[in-house]
């Protein structure tokens, strides 16, 4: 706890120092509820019940204040808040609303702790809270981290509590009624006569009653909307072509631009000609911004067309020019100067593996970078005006985005207002504000003019924050049927340390993004070791959908198969007797049942097995695969998890099915490679990534047996690769050890 | 130029060689078109030009010879087509942004093969990339569609 306290302390001296303007901290703030940033604009006519329920006579608006990336976080915060409001489902609204340090999250900063899920010592519990306090001091209104549901499970509720509360306090003045003999229905308070008295109704007499501090909440029974299946927000717009994303804005006089940048990724320019480009049809500006050049133009082709014709002489990049080099310096990063943590220690690894006569089983693996390459690619739109700039943009962390928006424009942080909208993909992404920084500084150069900047896909994908590449070197013993002893040491660059550091924050200790999926594991074994070394950064790295656990599953579940193999123990019945959490237990059944696990498979076929716990979910996977004439082909995959409350299960189980998919996918295929200094995919054709023609038969089975609920938009990534890598050696005999698994197989 | 899209006939002031996609979005403000590649290799951009399923990106102005439809033409909210009403029971999108293009595949599918099996399904909707991981649910929507179409 100590050591967690110290982080809140001294990210909270940083961060006041770095955030200024709009993110005022101060002692205060923590022991106050802030101030509902919903007053701002509201109507004369409307309510604001807390910062999270608008009454307007035109209905009811719940705030989700997390980002809307196609993982349904909004739609689930809003049953949880509509279930205690007594909420109509079908005519409530939701939106994201003004980013606000009032809309922190308090479990985002849960999975780097140095304390495993399944941890619940005092201790554990101690530095879980300190991480409330923290990103409580810092604002953290984050999307990420799968901690939207751990974070609002009990805010939303809470909130809708208040509000409901209200509004009975409101309907027992203008009835004259005791509030005790009032019920809710329907986004209605219900008199005892059956009358309804709807609840924007009552919007004179709420806005006066403040709401309690600690309303009760329905107990678990008593739940009507969490847990059923209802039409998630978003799916008739979604299906109409409706949906307005970032990409889409359109405003009166908007100018389109596009911006490139040094590919040699955070080097900046030598020499530009604007001088063509400039003279081009459509043209209104070539100007040059940071690291890069932007155009502006009368349309977004015009813009992608003239911005070819810049003749630009890039500075060279200052880490390893290509993947050689850089899996060279991976490689070279398992020494003791590089040692980062070494949170696993359990037994006598080295006695057990140097034992006279012991056969000591070795590996290496390798994972490579990876793009987060939403289908979206990355735009802004800003508009400065007066001196006030307004951004439109999809985000993963709005305030954050705001302050590097005002940097790069020149103006006070006070001066910016984001507006978040809704998102084609992110996994991660959006994390990062580089891109809004460009907008707000092409903005700046244009005052008036509303500008719509959007990338194209090749400056996307040759202009990510990868997922960094990794190695991990395991060595084990098995004996009686099991595994006696694994050591399993990761080298990879932390993303936490390139976030932070592009944050203008230091990184303290060691980072568990390193070795997350692997540490933090349930499972017993009497010699165990997992030692994590840091590489330096090289490429700029980020979180990429599970992040840390999304190579580390595959590296320690990869290698636990090939130990049990060794063993000649049965996957499912080893690891059932080595698992220490009951909920894992559970899940690991469930896809035995599942699967029928045990009953033969057609000839050429092949079953693998793995088994992960990340962000505090317990996820099993079996996949099955068919050796054809065409290649590989994946037929079924079953897929279960416990998430302790299933809040919306529509979105939980696409969710399943996206996380196996997203998993297996780049695996099969995906890689970012650099050659001079830069990038080499730069569309779809050369980073590939599962059809339709491709996808398995899906099975999913969401348990809710834990007793903490949480998050699923992650936690089925990290067992899909090593799953499918132990149904490709059961058909084939080959044993993969390196992503992606294209390089040494075909895949129909 | 001249081009009928969604049943009116616009005018349109540009480059025969800018690409029908940025036609749509840019000049006709029909964002429902999405760019996601450029070099079809991802679908979202699908529309129609008559009754065939075309990549808008790599569709130029100039030879656009025939009525074009896109994802607003073919239903709207309360006034789906029934793919889209698919869609809908099925709560196939997850972010949806390659949805639009999903739906113009499918219905122009099922207007030539109202009864596709899982194969031809694969084979008619393979170009359409999905981020997020929707293809399952999108089978079971295009099963439910042709069956739903089928019942008329």
């Amino acid at each position: 706890m100590a050591r967690s306290a110290k982080i809140a302390r001294r990210s909270f001296l940083i961060g006041s120092a770095l955030v200024a303007g709009g993110l005022a901290f101060g002692y205060w703030r923590f022991v106050t509820p802030g101030p509902n940033p919903l007053r701002v604009g509201l109507g004369p006519d409307q309510a604001t019940l807390n910062p999270y329920v608008i009454l307007a006579p035109g209905g009811v608006t719940v705030i989700a204040p997390r980002a809307a990336m196609g993982q349904g976080a909004q739609s689930a915060l809003a049953m949880l808040l509509a279930e205690e409001m007594d909420l109509d489902w079908e005519t409530l609204r939701v939106i994201h609303g003004p980013p606000s340090d009032v809309y922190y999250n308090g479990a985002a900063t849960a999975e780097a702790l140095p304390f495993a899920p399944t941890d619940h010592s005092l201790l554990a519990r101690g530095a879980r809270e300190a991480g409330q306090v923290a990103a409580k001091f810092l604002g953290l209104q984050l999307t990420g981290g799968s901690s939207s549901i751990p974070d609002g499970f009990d805010k939303m509720r809470r909130a809708g509590a208040a509000a409901r509360a209200v509004l009975l306090q409101a309907a027992a003045r203008r009835t004259g009624l005791q509030p005790e003999v009032l019920k809710t229905a329907g986004s209605a308070v219900i008199l005892p006569d059956g009358t309804r008295l709807r609840y924007v109704d009552l919007i004179p007499e709420a806005r006066s009653i403040a709401p309690p501090q600690d309303p009760p909440l329905k107990p678990r029974e008593a739940w009507r909307l969490i847990g059923r299946r209802v039409l998630r927000k978003g799916i008739e717009a979604r299906s109409t072509g409706t949906e307005r994303y970032g990409i889409d804005m359109v405003l009166p006089g908007m100018v389109f631009a596009t911006v490139r940048r040094n590919p040699h990724l955070g080097a900046g320019v030598r020499r530009l000609d604007m001088s063509k480009a400039a003279a081009a049809r459509g043209v209104h500006k070539v100007m040059p911004v940071r690291g890069g050049y932007a155009v502006v133009a009368d349309n977004t082709w015009r813009a992608f067309q003239a911005a070819d014709l810049v003749q630009v002489d890039w500075a060279p990049a200052t880490y390893p020019a290509d993947s050689a080099a850089m899996f060279a310096e991976v490689a070279g990063s398992f020494t003791e100067a590089r040692r980062d943590s070494r949170l696993k220690d359990e037994g006598d690894v080295e006695a057990a593996l140097s034992a006279p006569g012991a056969e000591v089983i070795e590996a290496e693996y390798r994972a490579p970078y990876l793009a987060h390459a939403p289908l979206e690619p990355m735009n802004a739109t800003a508009w400065l005006r007066d001196g006030a700039l307004t951004i439109w943009a999809g985000c993963q962390v709005p305030l954050y985005a705001a302050s590097a928006a005002a940097r790069a424009a020149g103006i006070p942080a006070d001066r910016v207002s984001l507006h978040v909208l809704p998102m084609g993909g992110s996994f991660g992404r959006r994390l990062e504000d580089d891109f809004i920084a460009q907008a707000a500084e092409v903005a700046a150069a244009m005052p008036g003019v509303p500008v719509k900047m959007t990338w194209s896909r090749e400056e996307d994908m040759t202009h990510d924050f990868c997922r960094p590449l990794a190695m991990a070197r395991g060595r084990g013993r098995v004996g009686r049927g099991r595994i006696e002893a694994l050591d399993l040491a990761i080298a990879a660059p932390s993303t936490t340390a390139s976030q932070m550091g592009r944050l203008g924050l230091p990184s303290m200790g060691p980072d568990t993004a390193i070795v997350a999926g692997a540490w933090d594991q349930p499972l017993a074994i009497e010699a165990l070791r997992i030692t994590g070394y840091r590489v330096p950064e090289m490429a700029p790295v980020s979180s990429w959908r599970s992040v840390g656990a999304s190579v580390n599953g595959f590296f320690h579940e990869g290698f636990i198969d090939e130990l049990l193999q060794a063993a000649g123990a049965d996957p499912l019945q080893a690891r059932l007797r080595m698992i220490t959490d009951a909920p894992s237990r559970k899940v690991l059944e469930a896809v035995g049942e599942m699967s029928s696990w045990g009953a033969p498979l057609p000839a050429g076929w092949g079953r693998g097995l793995a088994f992960t716990l990340s962000f505090g979910v317990p996820v099993a996977e079996v996949v099955d695969v068919e050796q054809t004439d065409q290649g590989l082909s994946i037929r079924r995959a079953f897929v279960a998890a416990d998430l302790g409350v299933v809040v919306d299960p529509v979105t939980t189980q696409s969710q399943m099915q996206g996380g196996l998919i997203w998993g297996l996918g780049h695996a099969m295929g995906a890689e970012i490679t650099f050659a001079r200094g830069a990038i080499e995919q730069r569309n779809f054709d050369s980073y590939p990534f599962l059809r339709i023609s491709q996808c398995p038969e899906i099975h999913t089975r969401a348990l809710e047996v834990g007793d903490r609920v949480h998050g699923i938009g992650e936690p089925c990534v990290p067992p899909a690769a090593p799953a499918l890598a132990a149904a490709i050696f059961r058909a084939t005999g080959k044993r993969l050890r390196e992503m992606p698994f294209s390089r040494q197989v075909d895949f129909a | 130029m001249r081009l009928v899209v969604n049943g009116i006939a616009r005018q349109v002031e540009a480059e025969g060689d800018m690409p029908l996609l940025w036609v749509l979005r840019d000049i006709l403000g029909l964002h429902g078109v999405k760019y996601g590649c450029g070099i079809a290799q991802c679908g979202a951009c699908t529309v129609w030009l008559g009754a065939q399923a075309v990549r808008s990106c790599q569709t130029l102005l100039r030879d656009v010879d025939q009525p074009v439809t896109t994802i607003e033409g073919l239903g709207r909210p309360g006034a789906l087509h029934p793919v889209q009403q698919a869609w809908v029971a099925h709560k196939v999108a997850q972010c949806g942004y390659c949805q639009s293009g999903q739906i113009m595949q499918a219905a122009a599918l099922l207007a030539q093969t109202p009864e596709p099996t899982d194969a031809q399904i694969d084979d008619a909707m393979q170009g359409n990339l999905c981020r997020c991981g929707t293809y399952p649910r999108i089978r079971a929507a295009i099963h439910a569609a042709a069956a739903a179409m089928k019942a008329g």
